[in-house]
């Protein structure tokens, strides 16, 4: 299963991922750049990312939550999502996300 | 040294679990603590990003909520009188001749102590910076990310950004102040307050400011004096509206911050330690809960915990270095349950 991630620079990555595992949690363990900084937890929106055009259907819709916590997101975008809130799974497999701005673990 | 210098055993910097629970640590060795953190209440990330989240990994608590946690750990520390310093950043930590240190914050205190314990776990929490070309150029000066005074609003195209409390009730209280007001929200629903998202509501209707669906996508301006600020609106048109002053709300995050320069070895932003005693790279100060790191780290409360204790037992022997310590348990020393106020 891959997770597509284009990084900061926009450099194209395809990530091993492995199914039940956050989005987030992936791009962490191969080391990106992403703050992510209460952990999975949907409470800091530091786990942002634009969603490919093309998957932002797949996805099951935000949840209040992580729309109250997208209001948090100073660079949000009509495809921003937490990717601490999408789980991978087989229908997910070559889903494609850019890492945002206000992600990165220096700002 | 002056007067207004507090002389104290122990400083901790950050008063999330971790550096609570090295107050009862310290505390049962007769060490003498000063807490500092940069939020107006203890608890850290705790309290300021999952108050009212379950967390299921505390030993003896099947679920606990940070608030909750938080709670239980002032309660527990309360019998040690450590005195707390909130709301204020460490700003400078000096190394004296005699290896004791100096610690002053940006609200003037001065602290000389013996041993500095760092738990500031992912750093300050500090306002979030929209990531806007140039915005650094305004901050200070057009762009605040806080109100110190509101005459600094008054008869000023105002623009602020965001849909929760901070947002909506400085849209409330500035409006009849500004010039103009504009609140920018990248959605039509609102987080704050019913009654405030009331009250901004009325003063749209009525005239007295604007509301624009969408979100900043750049500044004008010269020499930190902003002119307005282009808005991306929610149907994809740019539009530009007059703003002297700017108020980014988006929360909070955490920042390394001047830990960065007190001169200890860093281990990609986190402060590494040995494990026996947690300390840094320099005698006298340790590190412990998430900021540090060693060789098979857990950023897990429970490892900060275990990190609070073995410092203690080193901070001891740094502040009383003729001291025979003997081990004890609270369940069996009248002593320790003593200072607990429980024998």
């Amino acid at each position: 299963m891959k997770l597509i991630v284009v990084d900061h620079e926009g450099n194209e990555h395809a990530l091993e991922a492995l199914e039940g595992w956050r989005a987030m949690e992936v791009i962490r363990d191969w080391g990106f750049d992403i703050k992510a900084e209460c952990g999975g937890a949907c409470s800091c929106a530091t786990c942002h990312v634009f969603v490919d055009d093309t998957w932002i259907e797949m996805l099951d819709t935000a949840s209040e939550e992580e729309e109250n916590m997208l209001d948090m997101v100073p660079d949000v975008e009509a495809n921003s999502r937490l990717s601490c809130q999408i789980l991978m799974s087989d229908a997910l497999d070559g889903l494609r996300l850019k890492l945002a701005p206000s992600a990165r673990g220096d700002e | 040294m002056s007067e207004s210098i507090m002389k104290t055993d122990v400083v901790i910097v950050g008063a999330g679990p971790v550096g609570l629970f090295a107050v009862f640590e310290l505390g049962l060795l007769d060490l003498k603590c000063h807490v500092i953190d940069i939020l107006d209440r203890p608890g850290g990330q705790c309290t300021e990003l999952y108050p009212e989240k379950p967390i299921y990994d505390i030993p003896g608590y099947p679920v606990i909520t940070g608030q909750q946690l938080t709670e239980k750990l002032m309660q527990q520390i309360a019998p040690f009188g450590a005195e707390f310093h909130l709301a204020r950043m460490v700003e400078k930590l000096d190394i004296q001749p005699d290896g004791s240190f100096v610690v002053a914050t940006d609200a003037g205190d001065i602290f000389h102590a013996r041993v500095v314990v760092i738990a500031a776990g992912g750093g300050s929490f500090q306002p979030k910076r929209p990531p806007i070309e140039g915005i650094e150029a305004f901050e200070g000066k057009s762009v605040f990310y806080s109100v110190r005074r509101m005459e600094d609003f008054r008869g000023e195209d105002v623009v602020i950004v965001g849909g929760g409390d901070s947002a909506l009730d400085w849209t409330v209280s500035l409006a009849p102040l500004a010039k103009s007001l504009t609140l920018v929200h990248r959605r039509d629903e609102f987080r704050g307050a019913p009654a405030t998202v009331n009250q901004m509501r009325e003063l749209v209707a009525s005239g007295r400011m604007n509301l624009v669906i969408g979100q900043v996508s750049g500044l004008e301006g010269a020499n930190g004096a902003l002119l307005a600020v282009r808005l991306k609106t929610r149907d994809g048109s740019e539009i530009s509206v007059p703003a002297t002053r700017m108020l980014p709300f988006f929360g909070l995050t955490m920042k390394l911050g001047p830990v960065a320069d007190w001169g200890l070895a860093l281990n990609d932003n986190l402060i590494a330690v040995d494990t026996a005693k947690f300390e840094s790279s320099v005698p006298g100060i340790f590190a412990i809960g998430d900021i540090n790191h060693y060789p098979g780290k857990l950023k897990l409360i429970l490892s900060g915990f275990h990190e609070a204790a073995l410092m203690a037992q080193a901070a001891k022997k740094i502040v009383s270095p003729d001291e025979r310590v003997i081990f004890q348990y609270t369940t069996s020393s009248t002593k320790l349950q003593k200072k607990l106020g429980v024998a």
